[in-house]
């Protein structure tokens, strides 16, 4: 959030000016969480996009808070939908750990170049990838698998293509991946810009996924859902070290976001890969728009 | 792991597979329940210990106020955990709930030696030893 709309809105509509008690806010942030959850396990993102201003701008949390109850629920999105996923065969476990190589690298030199680089221009910059990205994946809202992919090798190499069964269609989907090397170099900026900006890995790596690798769109959003769990945990020591992951808050967003994980977990098979997407989309512009909102405003 | 291709027909490789899978989401839902279990305990501790959790919108203030107090070390969670503090008892289960996917990255590295997939087995250390790297650069921080 804006540091500059924060206050302003925090001293407009808060609910915290409101006598909130520790119970009312427990069962608050519990039932936020759970639509965190889902959401987050459908789209394959971390949920932060709900988590972040229900907590600083309705209940009055400090951002630092915030952001560590946003890490926390990163990873119970991934955990909590990661057993489903993995049992309906829906993530790609082998993509997701080609590709982890690159977004773990990324991560830590987006860690070691950060204050070289302005962050306003990643934002814009990044903003119009995601708005294009956006774009390009309600053109091809109808498509729901791909009919055939360009061969690439290194796909063929490490044996990464797949096939999972489609509830909603009724049968079993049958992939076959490309463009590998493109995914990893991807990765690998998706990687330096969440380390740079702190947002926005997963609004990178399903477009990647769907767009440059033709991944069908729920095992791109199912193993992103993945990925995000892992690449979380690992920053998540640090924060619990600086003392940003509060229990008390992170406690009930833990436990909905979970329950919610759950639930969307098995959801995503029975939805139709159409409306997956243009939730995506959604979501997508949204965060596109929040992103060119930082770089404009940016001081 | 020697000659890998030789060793598993393609019948047996899905066959290890699928029973890799199954293992895997099985470990995944009692890691996570474990943590769940442990984060409403928790909860529910701070809320016995603490009757006015319940009717005080100061007590909510100094909980979520910049200094609020909490354990954010190994050792103070374990020397509240000792006293049965509840919010002790909720970072233990966050930790466990944090543990979860790295765990299941090293689980994966047995898993494709198990799959005789050498070449994974490779990209998964590599994958565990930079999520152990950045761990300990932001330490350094």
């Amino acid at each position: 959030m804006d540091r500059r709309i924060v206050p302003c809105l925090n001293r407009g509509l808060a609910l915290h000016q409101w006598p909130v008690t520790p119970l009312a806010f427990t069962l608050w942030s519990f039932v936020a969480s759970i639509f965190a959850g889902v959401i987050g396990s459908l789209l394959g993102l971390g949920g932060g996009i709900v988590v972040i201003p229900v907590l600083t701008l309705l209940l009055g949390v400090p951002i630092r808070y915030a952001i560590g109850a946003s890490i926390v629920c990163i990873i119970a999105t991934s955990s909590g939908a990661a057993a489903g996923y993995v049992r309906e065969r829906m993530t790609n476990l082998r993509v997701a750990m080609l590709l982890e190589i690159g977004t773990t690298s990324g991560a830590i030199s987006g860690a070691v170049i950060a204050g070289l680089i302005s962050p306003r221009w990643l934002f814009i910059i990044f903003g119009l990838v995601l708005g294009y990205s956006a774009l390009a994946m309600f053109r091809k809202r109808h498509e729901t698998a791909a009919e055939s992919v360009p061969p690439d090798r290194m796909s063929d190499r490490f044996k990464l293509h797949g096939s999972y069964f489609d509830e909603a269609l009724g049968r079993e989907i049958s992939y076959r991946v490309t463009r590998a090397p493109l995914g990893l170099v991807l990765m690998y900026v998706a990687g330096v810009v969440s380390g740079l900006l702190g947002i926005g890995s997963g609004a990178l790596k399903v477009p990647a996924m769907d767009l440059g690798m033709r991944l069908p769109i729920k095992v791109s959003t199912a193993t992103s859902n993945f990925m995000i769990g892992v690449t979380g945990a690992a920053s998540a020591g640090v924060y619990f070290s600086r003392g940003e992951i509060n229990p008390f808050i992170a406690a009930p967003v833990a436990a909905g976001v979970l329950l919610g994980a759950w639930a969307g977990s098995h959801l995503l098979g029975r939805l139709q890969g159409k409306w997956i997407r243009m939730l995506f989309v959604v979501v997508l512009l949204w965060v596109s728009a929040q992103m060119l909102w930082k770089g404009y405003f940016w001081k | 792991m020697s000659d890998p291709d030789s060793t598993l027909t393609p019948a047996e490789r899905d066959h290890r597979v699928r029973q890799v899978e199954l293992l895997i989401s099985r470990l995944l839902r009692i890691g996570v329940l474990t943590s769940l279990f442990i984060i409403v305990l928790g909860m529910v501790l701070s809320f016995t210990h603490h009757l006015g959790y319940r009717e005080s919108a100061d007590e909510l203030k100094r909980l979520t106020s910049d200094d609020a107090e909490f354990p954010h070390t190994i050792p103070d969670v374990w020397q509240g955990l000792v006293r049965f503090q509840g919010r002790a008892v909720v970072m233990l289960g966050l930790l466990a709930l944090i543990a979860t996917p790295v765990m299941r990255v090293a689980v994966s590295i047995f898993a494709f030696i198990y799959e005789r997939d050498p070449k994974f087995v490779v990209i998964t250390s590599l994958v565990l030893a930079l999520l152990l790297l950045s761990f300990l650069l932001g330490k350094v921080e």
